[in-house]
C-alpha cells in the first residue's frame, strides 16, 4: 500500500487570540467492515481512521471519535485560537494500527 | 364478477407484503439503536433545542460523501463551554457517527467533516456543555444514491 500522506491547511502565522480555522484530510479506505468482496462473498474486515486528535504545544485542541459512517479519505475542519507561537501536532490512528501524525508551526505575526 | 386474484398477483402482493414488512423491521431496529446511542450519551437526561445547528444539504446526490457541519452557540469560556457533541444518523446499519470533543483552545464549538449516508434520513447531533445540560438538533438529508455496500 502507497504511504498515506496526511494533508493540513494551517496558516504560516497568526496573530495572539487570533482564530483559525484549520483543514484536515488523510487518504484512507475507511473500509466499513459492512461490505462483502465481490469474488469472494467475505466480509472485508473493518480498517478505519477511529481517532483523530489535534493538540497544540502538548494541550488538547480538538478531538474525534470517528464511526465508520464517516466517508473515506475523512476531512475534518475545525477552528482554533492562537495564544502563542507553538506547533500543532496532528494525529490518526487506524483499526490496523496504523499511526499517522504531521505537524506545523505557527508564528506570531 | 368475482374478485379473483391471479395467482400472478397473489405472488406481487405477497412479495410488496414482505418487503414492507422487512422495511418497516430494519426501521424500527435502527431506531432503537439511535434511542440507545443517545440514552449511553446523556445519560437519560433531557435535550434542548436551540443551540446546536446542524448544517446538511437538503439533498445529497451521493451518499459516499455528504458534507456536513456542526456548529454549537457557546462563548468557549468559563461554564458556556462545548466539551463533546454527539454525530447520530438515524438511517444508517449503526447509528454512530462522530464525536467531536472541543477544548478552550477552540474558539467556536464548530466542526465540519464529511460522511456516508445509506439513505434518505435524519442527522442528529448532541451537545454535551460543561454545566451539565444537553442541547441538540436534527436534519433531515434526501439521499439519491446509498452510501453503503458496494
Amino acid at each position: 500500500m502507497a504511504k498515506i500522506k496526511p494533508r493540513v491547511k494551517v496558516p504560516k502565522s497568526a496573530e495572539v487570540g487570533e482564530v483559525v480555522t484549520i483543514k484536515t484530510l488523510i487518504s484512507h479506505p475507511m473500509e466499513s467492515g459492512q461490505r462483502k468482496d465481490k469474488k469472494t462473498g467475505e466480509m472485508i474486515p473493518r480498517n478505519i481512521v477511529n481517532t483523530f486528535s489535534v493538540t497544540f504545544n502538548g494541550e488538547p485542541v480538538f478531538e474525534a471519535a470517528v464511526e465508520p459512517a464517516v466517508s473515506a479519505n475523512p476531512y475534518f475542519e475545525f477552528q482554533m485560537r492562537v495564544p502563542e507561537a507553538g506547533e500543532l501536532a496532528f494525529k490518526w490512528v487506524a483499526d490496523d494500527g496504523e499511526v499517522y501524525e504531521i505537524s506545523k508551526t505557527i508564528k506570531i505575526a | 364478477m368475482t374478485a379473483q386474484v391471479s395467482r400472478r398477483g397473489a405472488m406481487a402482493l405477497g412479495l410488496g407484503a414482505g418487503i414492507a414488512a422487512t422495511l418497516g423491521g430494519t426501521r424500527i431496529a435502527f431506531a432503537s439503536k439511535m434511542d440507545e446511542a443517545i440514552a449511553a450519551f446523556t445519560g437519560g437526561a433531557e435535550t434542548k433545542t436551540g443551540l446546536v445547528t446542524v448544517i446538511a444539504p437538503e439533498i445529497a446526490e451521493n451518499g459516499n460523501t455528504v458534507p456536513i457541519e456542526i456548529a454549537v452557540d457557546s462563548a468557549m469560556e468559563g461554564d458556556d463551554m462545548v466539551e463533546e457533541v454527539l454525530v447520530l444518523a438515524d438511517g444508517n446499519p449503526n447509528p454512530g457517527v462522530a464525536t467531536f470533543k472541543f477544548s478552550p483552545l477552540s474558539a467556536e464549538a464548530t466542526a465540519s467533516t464529511r460522511v456516508r449516508l445509506a439513505q434518505t434520513q435524519n442527522i442528529t447531533a448532541i451537545a454535551r456543555m460543561k454545566d451539565g445540560s444537553f442541547h441538540t438538533d436534527t436534519r433531515a438529508v434526501k439521499v439519491t444514491i446509498g452510501g453503503c455496500g458496494g
